[in-house]
């Protein structure tokens, strides 16, 4: 049976991993390889980077580090931020990113992620889709959720789908950083709106979020950064408890 | 200089992750990405990746005129499909309506919209993607040191239905059962991805770059297992 997915989340700037990773022994903290290669030994499913690199001069770093963890990190790598192009998008590809994370540029030119998936294939086009609740409904940000785009969430996730996203990454922005679990109304409905699978993301503060976040949520993966950077819960735990809850992974 | 192990590189996807998880099982090999018949034609071994629509793969082989060497690979050499390059093995794939190489007997098809149910009555998605189960349906060279049921990650909407049920070496569930292994002479492909796999992926890997097709039939004996 499919095994719902765990993923930890890497924000990278300057080639380093930022808000710290605490893992026992580790020699050094910031180091993206290191981090991914700590992860993958934990039995993450997946690995994606976030690079939130602000200056384009600095955007060939991260090409260097996929290079470097795709060459001994053998798990799918997502990787997102800066990507404007299809040309950014063959280029985190060729330096081994499996999939590649489109975000703002998805919203400013929904073009982009046909001709990316039209030349890649969806199964490398994530959409990612910050989300916030305005009123009675779900709207999509963007620039970290300070920008109102006026896009409704739901119907955006079935144009991205439409165009061929292969998977969808929804953060709650309502819920990012609160450590108090997904906005499971939003990633439920989400879900059931679309065919393809679903990250969900933004909230995870313990254990229970996570199952949640599958049975209630509808989600096909989980992504979560800080209780698993800082050591709160090692991903082991973390299956075995959605495991104790009936939900398929890989142990 | 002759390749030891050629990766076609026909221009549809990441070779990137199944080179270097090549050259990782086989630090010794000579690794090469190549779209050069000659080179390929010239290798010991043969691993023909892919991922994209199978139109595109067919346009793109044909454009850079590998059909014949990707033809005689597969009869000659160890011969590794993995994903889109295990489907175009078959004759016809219903994605795209399109005619495939036809090595292998049977047709490539869409998981049915109407099938995607999980036993609690929940919608499943399509792409199929994660990690699987991979039940092994018949001993091989290539599964030894991965245990039965082993879990492998795929990313795929289409799966093959191969015509005779002797080539299949393996399936999983979504939710009903799927060839994601076939197995036949010095053909082996996969629907899953080996180098994205972790362990069990690299086990395989490492198994196929040792592989030696003619003598297959005394691993097995070697194995206690009957060969099918």
């Amino acid at each position: 049976m499919l095994a719902k997915r765990i993923i930890p989340c890497l924000d990278v700037t300057h080639g380093r991993v930022v808000k710290g990773v605490n893992f026992v022994e580790l020699k050094d903290a910031g180091d993206p390889v290191e981090i991914a290669r700590r992860y993958n030994e934990a039995g993450a499913d997946e690995l994606t980077f976030l690079d939130i690199t602000a200056s384009s001069d600095e955007r060939d770093l991260i090409l260097h580090i996929i290079e470097a963890v795709a060459a001994e990190v053998f798990i799918p790598l997502t990787v997102g931020g800066g990507v404007r192009e299809v040309g950014d998008v063959q280029r985190l590809l060729n330096a081994g990113a499996d999939k590649v994370s489109i975000n703002t540029s998805a919203v400013l030119n929904p073009q982009l992620v046909k001709d990316a998936s039209d030349r890649y294939g969806s199964q490398c086009i994530v959409v990612a889709i910050d989300s916030k609740r305005v009123g009675d409904h779900w709207e999509v940000f963007t620039h970290g959720g300070r920008k109102a785009t006026g896009l409704d969430a739901i119907e955006w996730a079935k144009k991205m789908e439409s165009l061929g996203a292969g998977e969808l990454l929804l953060t709650s922005m309502d819920r990012d950083g609160t450590k108090s679990g997904f906005d499971l109304e939003l990633t439920r409905a989400i879900s059931d709106a679309v065919d393809i699978p679903i990250i969900a993301s933004g909230g995870v503060g313990n254990l229970q979020h996570l199952v949640d976040g599958v049975k209630e949520g509808r989600a096909d993966a989980v992504l979560a950064a800080s209780i698993f950077h800082f050591g709160e819960y090692g991903i082991d735990e973390a299956k075995r408890y959605m495991k104790q809850h009936g939900i398929e992974v890989r142990l | 200089m002759k390749a030891d192990i050629a990766v076609i590189d026909y221009g549809m996807g990441n070779l990137r992750s199944v080179s270097k998880a090549i050259e990782h099982v086989a630090p010794a090999a000579s690794v090469v990405v190549t779209s050069d018949p000659a080179v390929i034609a010239d290798a010991g071994r043969v691993v023909f990746p892919g991922q994209g629509a199978a139109p595109d793969c067919l346009r793109e082989i044909d454009a850079r005129g590998l059909r014949q060497v990707i033809v005689d690979a597969a009869r000659t050499k160890p011969f590794l499909g993995i994903c889109m390059g295990m489907q175009v093995l078959f004759e016809h794939s219903e994605e795209g309506d399109t005619a495939c190489l036809g090595i292998l007997p049977g047709t490539v098809q869409h998981f049915p919209h109407e099938a995607m149910i999980d036993n609690q009555g929940r919608k499943l998605k399509v792409p199929h993607m994660g990690w699987n189960n991979v039940h092994q349906a018949a001993p091989h060279p290539l599964w030894v040191g991965i245990e039965e049921g082993a879990r492998f990650y795929f990313v795929h909407s289409y799966f093959v239905q191969p015509t005779a049920p002797d080539v299949i070496a393996g399936f999983s569930h979504y939710p009903f059962p799927f060839t994601c292994a076939v197995a036949t002479g010095n053909i082996f492909a996969v629907q899953f991805h080996p180098e994205k796999s972790q362990n069990d992926g690299l086990t395989l890997l490492g198994n196929f770059v040792t592989w030696n097709p003619g003598a297959s039939d005394t691993a097995c004996d070697m194995s206690g297992a009957a060969c099918a």
